[in-house]
């Protein structure tokens, strides 16, 4: 999209606002500082992969997004809500918005495949019928091929499984924005590109915006309108594949090897 | 060392009191978790049910053999079905059966929570428009409260069934002669403070199961940690109760 590096340069927003701006962002744990003034725009139907080394604080980053940390100070809006002043009710109304993938798949043990992927709808949802309930979760599915194991429990599946399950439930409120920690960990080359393309494909179909946290690089080139390094706390730096590709700086050049 | 142990104590005891307070504060207000509630309750009562009527049952027969010979000594036989009956009843089957439930239904929870603390379902839930507060501790803590009593009445039921059994092994007493004679001796007044003091155990067990799993970290390890000292816990804090209600029910002059 845009040509240019934009090396610690702010994106100039032209045309659209961003659906998520987080500026001057702290959290620290304890002694341990995890993010440090991040700054950073997502415009809407743009899909930016975040890149960092492991324990660098890329989930601390999107949890803080949809409100499951507070952080220490800075703000974070998202659709025109600065989410740290939220209360329980307004935060949830963001909430059914934005889809949230956890690294760890957090699927309910407890529930069958079809009570997991019909949990948020009925959560957020409220007013549905029961057959638009089936078709949701049918269609969700389908859009993960996984359709055959509707009666199973997660601990039936295999990770890879289990992951595309949890994509599934992710996108089955048709989220505006989906943030997605790892997507594609722990699945075969295949799987993962089909699941790239499926990201790819959503953000087309229902311009949803979207952020991404990946260490695989076939997903990243996939995915990704704009990558941005987390180095330090910070966002070091921005632009698209090409340019943190051929980029000098030492740190960047780690990633592309 | 002391001064640090004396620390933990009381900033857990502290942490424990915030968590109850919390229970107070959100589980009374809408919206309710009707279904989950349920499913609760019969999880905790009826899956408890088999382990609980097994041990009254045996404890009922077991301390009526074993308070025959001294009654037979002061040619007091007849009194087996009171004295065993009041013992049960004010005593042995509220205690076992709490004892119990803190072992089952105590470690359970903890776990149960604790796991789904580390696999981040509590977050999940959380990002599901839930408040996994209301959906999963307040559930768990009212449906421990309310069928830990009602197994308590059962267990005092079959433990009495057990007495009469076993007031049977070396005499004769004849089934209506043995109910005769244990209604006879018990009154509202040893049925209704040992039935009040076991919603008492029951929120205890229910709440620690609840504040230690919720509050697990440190992965797997943690998970069997929350388990762990949740039983430890709240089994200490049903004698501690126990030893309250006694001596409150003491005070008031209802023995
Ligand atoms: N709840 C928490 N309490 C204390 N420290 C935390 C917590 N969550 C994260 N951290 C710390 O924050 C840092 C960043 O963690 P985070 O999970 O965001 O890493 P990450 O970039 O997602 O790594 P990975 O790629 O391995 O998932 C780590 O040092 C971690 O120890
Ligand atoms: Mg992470």
């Amino acid at each position: 999209m845009i040509a240019q590096a934009q090396l610690n340069n702010r994106i100039d927003t032209t045309n659209d606002m961003p659906v998520i701006q987080l500026s001057h962002v702290y959290k620290s744990f304890g002694s341990n500082r995890v993010l440090q003034d991040f700054t950073f725009d997502l415009k809407k139907g743009e899909n930016v992969v975040v890149l960092g080394k492991s324990g660098s604080g890329k989930s601390v980053l999107i949890k803080c997004i949809i409100g499951l940390i507070k952080p220490d100070s800075g703000t974070i809006n998202v659709l025109g809500q600065n989410i740290p002043d939220l209360n329980h009710s307004q935060l949830d109304k963001i909430r059914a918005k934005v889809g949230f993938l956890f690294q760890s798949n957090a699927l309910y043990d407890s529930m069958t495949v079809r009570e997991n992927l019909e949990f948020p709808l009925r959560r957020h949802r409220a007013n549905m019928t029961t057959n638009q309930i089936d078709e949701l979760v049918r269609e969700a599915l389908n859009s993960v091929g996984l359709e055959h194991t509707v009666d199973m429990t997660p601990s039936e599946l295999s990770g890879g499984m289990k992951k595309r399950i949890a994509l599934a439930r992710t996108l089955i409120l048709k989220p505006e924005i989906i943030l997605y920690d790892e997507p594609t960990t722990g699945l075969d080359p295949i799987t993962g590109k089909e699941i790239s393309n499926l990201m790819c494909e959503l953000a087309k179909k229902y311009n949803t915006s979207s952020i991404v946290i990946s260490h695989d690089l076939n997903c990243v080139k996939i995915v990704a309108d704009k990558i941005v390094m987390l180095i330090d706390g910070k966002c070091y730096a921005q632009g698209s594949y090409e340019d943190l590709q051929t980029s000098d700086d030492e740190k960047i050049k780690l990633f592309f090897k | 060392m002391k001064s640090k142990f004396l620390q933990n104590f009381l900033s857990e005891t502290g942490d424990i009191s915030r968590f109850t307070a919390r229970f107070f504060a959100e589980a009374f207000r809408p919206r309710y978790e009707l279904s989950e509630f349920l499913k609760q309750c019969f999880f905790i009562g009826y899956k408890s049910l088999p382990l609980v009527a097994i041990t009254a049952f045996i404890m009922g027969l077991v301390i009526t053999i074993q308070s025959r010979p001294t009654l037979v000594e002061f040619g007091a036989e007849a009194w087996l079905p009171k004295m065993v009956s009041v013992s049960l009843v004010r005593e042995i089957a509220p205690v076992i059966t709490a004892l119990i439930c803190a072992g089952k239904v105590g470690s359970g929870i903890g776990a149960e929570l604790g796991s789904m603390k580390v696999t981040e379902q509590i977050d999940a839930m959380e990002v599901s428009g839930t408040n996994p507060f209301k959906y999963l501790v307040a559930t768990r803590v009212l449906a421990a409260t309310l069928t830990i009593p009602i197994l308590v009445v059962l267990a005092d039921a079959v433990s009495l069934y057990g007495g009469y059994l076993g007031a049977n092994i070396h005499g004769v007493v004849s089934w209506d002669l043995f109910w005769n004679q244990v209604f006879d001796t018990l009154a509202f007044s040893d049925i209704i403070p040992s039935i009040l003091k076991t919603f008492f155990f029951g929120f205890a067990i229910g709440i620690i199961g609840c504040y230690k799993g919720y509050n697990s970290n440190k992965g797997t390890e943690g998970v069997g940690r929350s388990a762990n000292s949740a039983v430890v816990i709240s089994s200490l804090l049903v004698f501690i109760l126990d030893l309250l209600a006694v001596q409150i029910i003491d005070l008031l002059k209802l023995t």
